[in-house]
């Protein structure tokens, strides 16, 4: 039987009636219309399903929608800059050509989103270990690493 | 996957369910396996009672008294960046740096962890080594049982029907031992190949061996000590020779099997080598 579950999403409260075996992905992807969440492996391997919970970097693909009861949830669609733009992350990945089929991008920000908000200047290897959950098929890395590096040292005021 | 999802406030309710609904019941910390498992059919729970809406689970706290005491629903995360564990036992933090990924170990409990029993699991070599106790509580009341006795094989643990591991409890005498835990593995998002947990407490001496403990992961059914290589070093010299004959003694009592991530022949040579390495490292002796 479906169950009633209350969540904020982006920043606005929300509700939905989800069987308890629906994971976090799907009900995002199909009650909410929130497609930046990717499913790819559905087995906690890729991180492609990679959203913030309370703000840390965690798998929706392996969290019922239940258990998110009461929780905030952040999203590739709700991640924004301070004026309301584009977050530097993501003008980072944009400028470092860190995309190509797109895929993994949004739970490559997310990821990076939450390791920069525990550690603001990571080294290139704090980087590389913070993101070794999350596959790419496309980039080999590279382009990936340089772009949360220019987005770290922007949020931190330096220009690079 | 068709199940009624239950969520307990305290041990009482959640035990009370587990006695209601018996083996048609699983226990849910942070779903990390759980759901894995639940996707793939190899089970299929009617109801699934999830402990993580129960106030209280999640401390880490040290006193001189009792040691280090960890409540089951400690996230994996929360050991790796806890200042107290990385100060009295960083075997326990370098652990849970090597398991899964960040945004795994946020989710995943260290109750979690040991209730899957899987003989890969990467907390349990560092705490048997650090003679740790689970806490257990179930219709009789709360019990304690040494770590090592609570792994009776591949996905089964000691717990009785309508048990719940509720923490783990470290004996502070163990916080001047000397331990590590090594991994070994494709990447440090893979399961082990082998894991050796090796921990040493010197003598006054400095120099020879008055406790040891090794404890294999991944090559037998459960996390297991090799007491023949623990005997071999006890009350002796902690020198290269001394370390390279327990290595290869410990490598003889590894029970391995072949499967995807290596045949047994190779896991038996890396727990003679990561077992020389691992005891190296606890004794101070660079190599
Ligand atoms: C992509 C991926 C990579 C992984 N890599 C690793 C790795 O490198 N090393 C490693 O060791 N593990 C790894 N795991 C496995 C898993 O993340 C860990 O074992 C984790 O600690 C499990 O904790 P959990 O809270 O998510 O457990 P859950 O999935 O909630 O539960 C696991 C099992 O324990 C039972 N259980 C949970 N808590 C209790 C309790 N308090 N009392 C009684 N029973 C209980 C449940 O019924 C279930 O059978 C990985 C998993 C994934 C998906
Ligand atoms: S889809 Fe969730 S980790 Fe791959
Ligand atoms: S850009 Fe295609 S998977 Fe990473």
């Amino acid at each position: 039987m479906k169950q009633r579950v209350t969540l904020n999403i982006n920043g606005t409260e929300e509700e939905v009636y989800a069987e308890p075996w629906w994971s976090l992905a799907q009900v995002l992807r199909e009650e909410f219309g929130l497609g930046g969440t990717k499913i790819a492996c559905n087995t906690g391997d890729c991180g492609a399903c990679t959203v913030l919970l309370d703000g840390k970097a965690v798998r929706s693909c392996l969290i019922l929608a239940v258990k998110a009861q009461g929780r905030k949830v952040v999203t590739i669609e709700g991640l924004r800059g301070k004026d309301g733009g584009l977050h530097p992350l993501q003008q980072a990945f944009m400028e470092h050509f860190a995309v190509q089929c797109g895929y993994c991008t949004p739970g490559m920000i997310l990821t990076a989103k939450s390791l920069l908000d525990e550690n603001p200047a990571p080294t290139e290897e704090e980087v590389r270990e913070g993101m070794s959950g999350n596959l790419c098929r496309c980039t080999g890395y590279a382009k990936i690493v340089e772009a949360v590096m220019a987005a770290s040292a922007r949020m931190r005021g330096e220009h690079r | 996957m068709h199940f009624k999802y239950l969520t307990p406030n305290t041990i009482p309710q959640a035990m009370a369910l587990l006695a209601r609904h018996k083996t048609r019941a699983t226990v849910m910390a942070g779903g990390t396996d759980l759901v894995v498992k639940m996707r793939s059919r190899a089970i299929d729970p009617a109801y699934v009672v999830d402990l993580s809406n129960i106030p209280g689970l999640d401390f880490i706290d040290f006193n001189p008294r009792d040691g280090l005491n960890i409540g089951a629903l400690a996230s994996i995360r929360a050991l790796e960046t806890s200042t107290l564990v990385g100060k009295q036992y960083p075997v326990l933090q370098s652990a849970a740096h090597q398991l899964a990924s960040p945004a795994i170990r946020n989710m995943a409990t260290l109750g979690g962890n040991l209730c899957n029993a899987s003989p890969s699991a990467d907390m349990a070599p560092g705490l048997i080594a650090l003679a740790a106790k689970a806490r257990i509580a179930g219709p009789e009341g709360e019990t304690f049982m040494p770590l090592e006795e609570f792994f009776s094989g591949p996905g089964k643990t000691a717990l009785k029907a309508g048990q719940v591991l509720v923490g783990i409890q470290v004996p502070a005498s163990q916080a001047s031992m000397q331990a590590v835990y090594l991994k070994h593995a494709r990447s440090s998002i893979e399961l082990a190949v082998v894991g050796v947990a090796a921990g040493v407490i010197l003598d006054s001496d400095g120099r020879s061996c008055k406790d040891v403990r090794i404890v294999l992961g991944a090559v037998a059914p459960t996390p297991m000590r090799a007491r023949k290589a623990e005997a071999a070093l006890l009350g002796k010299k902690l020198d290269d020779k001394a370390i390279v004959e327990a290595a290869e003694i410990a490598a003889g009592e590894a029970r391995p099997i072949s499967d995807v991530r290596a045949s047994a022949d190779y896991r038996t040579e890396m727990v003679r080598v990561f077992t020389g390495r691992a005891l190296r490292v606890a004794a101070g002796i660079a190599s």
